[in-house]
């Protein structure tokens, strides 16, 4: 889908023109973040980032024909939405520089979905530790399986795993990326932004094709904590990029949450942090649902219904528990050989899942 | 097998005796040929160095024997003239040619007669190594009598068709020839009940019943199994008691056992009563672990063969030493190619591997490692070896309560899980009769197909649970043959839903997807 105006179009593919600049304007600054640049109407943009070279982007701006690229973008399948549109994501437009035209590539029902249900953003370290990874894990499928739509960043770490569990629930999974939302950055991530795009939504400012730049990534952490109603910090050290979107979050007056760390984890000290300035304490499922909709309005999916069989339903009691096989099997009074047929016979029947590392919990769905 | 031909001014004569190459013995025939003129000591027939060196090591044996070394021209032939020889077990051979030639001892009872031995300078006949392959070639070549050093006659005499002497000295061998002496008989050096060796038993393993019954199944199918779980928890411990719970080996296996690690030159000389267990380090390169090198030597894996193979740290081996274990995790052999050779060597063992959860190796809670380090970690545990193991179990520390408590020691022995194994291993021969394969971990995939029937019940719940749980068409081969030796080890044809259920919770597949 192709919904952009010429100005939007001609605007948003001059940043792109232009990107290579801003980055090493940035870098003379030293700087990181382009503060309101993106926001500067044409001519003070060309002025304040093309500097000696703003005969050659005069040019390139004289030969810009919007219905050509409107033609190329069509025939990459890539989406495109200006902010004129009435398929751009409403709420992004409370930034004070919202993306003039939003580039995506998948599907755009998943616009829709944006539009009909709050999205929340998965955000942390890509160092992530493992019990950030599963908290993630077990957030994204949670939310996925709830119908929330799931942002996040296909960073390593939190990001990936985020939206792993969304696609895994079920859900509808958005991707913010720094660079065009045809190009698979990181690299390692390529199957995963294949499949982000074939059950949601990759979304960009830059246009297809463009390369990712060091300004680009804090300027796509603004579009994540934009379209979302809510911002979850999972797991952040200090100083992290991840606080930056929170930061965004919180300048745009959205609820901004984090899950709890331990106290001597370098990687918990963003988080911990966030919830000693008042960010919301993320536990479960439940809480980010509590505080999107109201406490108890809504639940996530009930887990199916368990089998009457006395030794199944004490194998999952005690599965959630511990991850030892023995411990179920004293816990169920059962031998070891017995429980085993258990884990093996809930897991096919869909109520439990093997956690990677060992184990078993409970299902989402 | 002897010639003695009185030509003009020489004489020549023909020795046989037995080389190695690789496992197996070849026979070599020692050609000696003494005649008047410069006296000169030649060997050709591509001797290496070992060999060469055996002309000093003959000439002082048989002079320190108060035996004649001639002042003549001597040429000694190791025929067939293209195979390389190696070793020094030809010095006997060699000393024995030069005595036949020099008219020194009759050459009539070295008829049908082989030998092989290494020679000390003062006439000592030295042990060799592989003398259990020398008596396997010896009898399939039809000899009646092998005369090898007295210090393996013992290994040697486990062929029985074959009369072993065992000679101490050059001068015992010439008495021998002469008929003034006889070797005493030799006693076959079957395995001897010790009653102090305290063989390892699955009852000193205090709980870890779940990893005992995952030790069982792999016993009774022949699968290979990966331990996941922290230092400490006993991996090694349960590894190391997997061959006292697999049958025991029947003579044929012993012997295969013994000629392997007789040609290795390790075991103690006596047939082989347990089946072996091999740990290598994990730094071996790929040619310790299948064999290999200039003059081939059997790897890990083939000293591992009818036994168990236990790589600990899997992750931390070398990916070309763990890829190299492709082929003889499916054919049950390895082939090194060296020169023009090919060589073969058996290796059908059970692998068993240990691992730990991450890179740090600390609790679940305590781990610092990244996802980035456990990526890599996890992406260690994939490849060929991976593909065929069957079980993955989880070995927790058992906590200190239990160690201690008299209570909890356990019920069931080694004893009484080998003999499940063995009747489930018997069940097993039977319906795998006339097929290559001597186990449920052996079969293939189709073998798995046709001899693995489902319940068309139960193989729709499988497909039902597809998108739920991770299965590969290995996966799901895999599935199978495990729940075949569950069900084996209860004693019944039928698969049931609980065997498939276990199975299924021992499965590999989809941990590369879940580390990502």
């Amino acid at each position: 889908m192709i919904d952009a105006c010429d100005s939007c179009l001609r605007r948003s593919f001059l940043i792109a023109h232009l990107a290579p600049r801003i980055a090493g304007l940035l870098a003379e600054r030293r700087e990181r973040r382009v503060g309101g640049l993106l926001s500067l109407p044409e001519d003070e943009l060309l002025a304040a980032a093309a500097g000696r070279r703003v005969r050659r982007a005069l040019a390139y701006l004289d030969s810009f024909d919007a219905d050509a690229r409107r033609d190329e973008l069509a025939r990459g399948r890539s989406i495109a939405v200006c902010r004129h549109s009435a398929a751009y994501p409403q709420p992004l437009l409370q930034l004070d520089d919202p993306p003039t035209v939003l580039f995506g590539a998948g599907r755009v029902e998943a616009l829709e979905a944006l539009r009909a249900e709050p999205a929340v953003a998965l955000v942390g370290s890509r160092r992530a530790s493992p019990y950030g990874t599963e908290v993630a894990y077990a957030l994204g499928r949670g939310l996925g399986a709830s119908g929330v739509p799931v942002v996040s960043g296909l960073a390593l770490g939190i990001d990936a795993t985020a939206h792993q569990g969304c696609l895994d629930g079920g859900g509808v999974p958005l991707a913010v990326l720094a660079c065009g939302p045809d190009v698979p950055y990181p690299r390692r991530h390529r199957s995963l932004h294949a499949r982000v795009r074939d059950a949601g939504l990759v979304l960009a400012e830059l246009p297809p094709g463009t390369e990712p730049f060091l300004w680009s990534f804090p300027a796509r952490n603004r579009i994540m904590a934009g379209l979302a109603r809510m911002t979850v910090v999972v797991e952040a050290a200090q100083p992290s990029g991840s606080l930056i979107t929170s930061d965004f979050a919180r300048d745009l007056g959205r609820s901004v949450a984090a899950v709890p760390g331990r106290v001597t984890s370098s990687l918990s000290r963003g988080t911990n942090e966030l919830l000693r300035d008042g960010a919301v304490p993320v536990t479960g499922t439940e809480d980010v649902l509590d505080e999107l909709f109201g406490v108890a309005v809504r639940r996530p999916p009930p887990a199916a219904p368990l089998p009457d069989d006395p030794l199944l339903r004490t194998v999952v009691e005690a599965a959630e528990v511990t991850s030892s096989v023995e411990a179920i099997a004293t816990a169920a009074g059962a031998t070891t050989a017995e429980v085993r047929a258990a884990l093996g016979r809930l897991e096919m029947d869909g109520h439990l899942v093997r956690r990677a590392f060992g184990g078993w919990e409970r299902a989402a769905r | 097998m002897t010639r003695l031909r009185l030509a003009w001014l020489g004489v020549l004569a023909a020795i046989t005796t037995f080389t190695l190459e690789g496992i197996h013995s070849h026979e070599v025939t020692v050609e000696v040929d003494v005649r008047r003129g410069l006296p000169t000591f030649t060997l050709v027939g591509l001797p290496d160095r070992a060999v060469r060196e055996s002309r000093e090591r003959v000439r002082a044996a048989l002079l320190n024997s108060e035996l004649d070394f001639p002042q003549q021209r001597i040429t000694v032939n190791l025929a067939p003239a293209h195979v390389r020889k190696a070793g020094p077990g030809f010095d006997l051979g060699i000393a024995v040619g030069v005595l036949v030639a020099t008219c020194q001892v009759p050459a009539d009872r070295l008829d049908d007669c082989a030998l092989a031995g290494e020679l000390s300078l003062s006439g000592e006949i030295r042990p060799i190594r592989g003398a259990l392959a020398a008596a396997i070639g010896a009898s399939a070549a039809g000899y009646r009598r092998l005369l090898v050093p007295v210090a393996n006659a013992p290994e040697a005499a486990l062929v029985s068709d074959v009369e072993v002497g065992g000679i101490p000295s050059l001068a015992r061998l010439s008495d021998l020839l002469h008929e003034r002496w006889e070797p005493e008989p030799v006693e076959p050096a079957l395995p001897v009940a010790d009653p102090d060796a305290r063989t390892l038993d699955l009852a000193d393993v205090r709980g870890q019943e779940d990893a005992k019954r995952a030790l069982e199944i792999a016993a009774a199918g022949g699968h290979n199994l990966l331990m996941v779980g922290p230092p400490g928890a006993g991996k090694t411990m349960l590894a190391r008691r997997l061959p006292g719970i697999l049958p025991p080996p029947s003579f044929e296996e012993a012997l295969e056992i013994t000629q392997m690690h007789s040609v290795a030159g390790i075991g103690s000389g006596r047939l082989a009563a347990e089946r072996p267990f091999r740990a290598p380090h994990h730094t071996i390169s790929a040619q310790g672990l299948v064999g290999g090198g200039a003059r081939p030597m059997p790897g890990e894996i083939t000293l591992a063969h009818r036994g168990v193979l236990f790589l600990d740290e899997l992750p931390e081996f070398g990916r070309m030493a763990v890829d190299s274990l492709r082929q003889p995790l499916e054919e049950g052999r390895v082939e090194v190619t060296r020169g023009q050779r090919t060589l073969e060597f058996p290796a059908n063992a059970i692998v068993v591997a240990a691992c730990n959860r991450c890179p740090c190796a600390r609790g679940p809670d305590q781990c610092r490692c990244d996802a980035g380090q456990l990526a890599r970690y996890q992406r260690r545990l994939s490849g060929p070896l991976v593909d065929r193991i069957d079980l993955v179990c989880e070995v927790e520390p058992v906590p200190a309560v239990e160690l201690v408590d008299p209570e909890r020691a356990s019920a069931s022995g080694s004893a009484e899980a080998r003999a499940r194994v063995m009747a489930a291993r018997a069940r097993q021969r039977e319906r795998l009769r006339g097929t290559r394969a001597l186990c449920n971990g052996d079969m293939d995939g189709r073998l798995t197909r046709r001899l693995v029937p489902v319940d068309p019940v139960l193989a729709g719940r499988l497909i039902a649970a597809r998108g739920r749980i991770e299965l590969s068409g290995r996966g799901h081969d895999r599935v199978l043959r495990v729940a075949r030796t569950i069900a084996d080890l209860d004693d019944r044809d039928e698969i049931e839903s609980r065997d498939l259920d276990e199975a299924l919770s021992y499965r590999m597949d989809g941990w590369e997807q879940m580390a990502a």
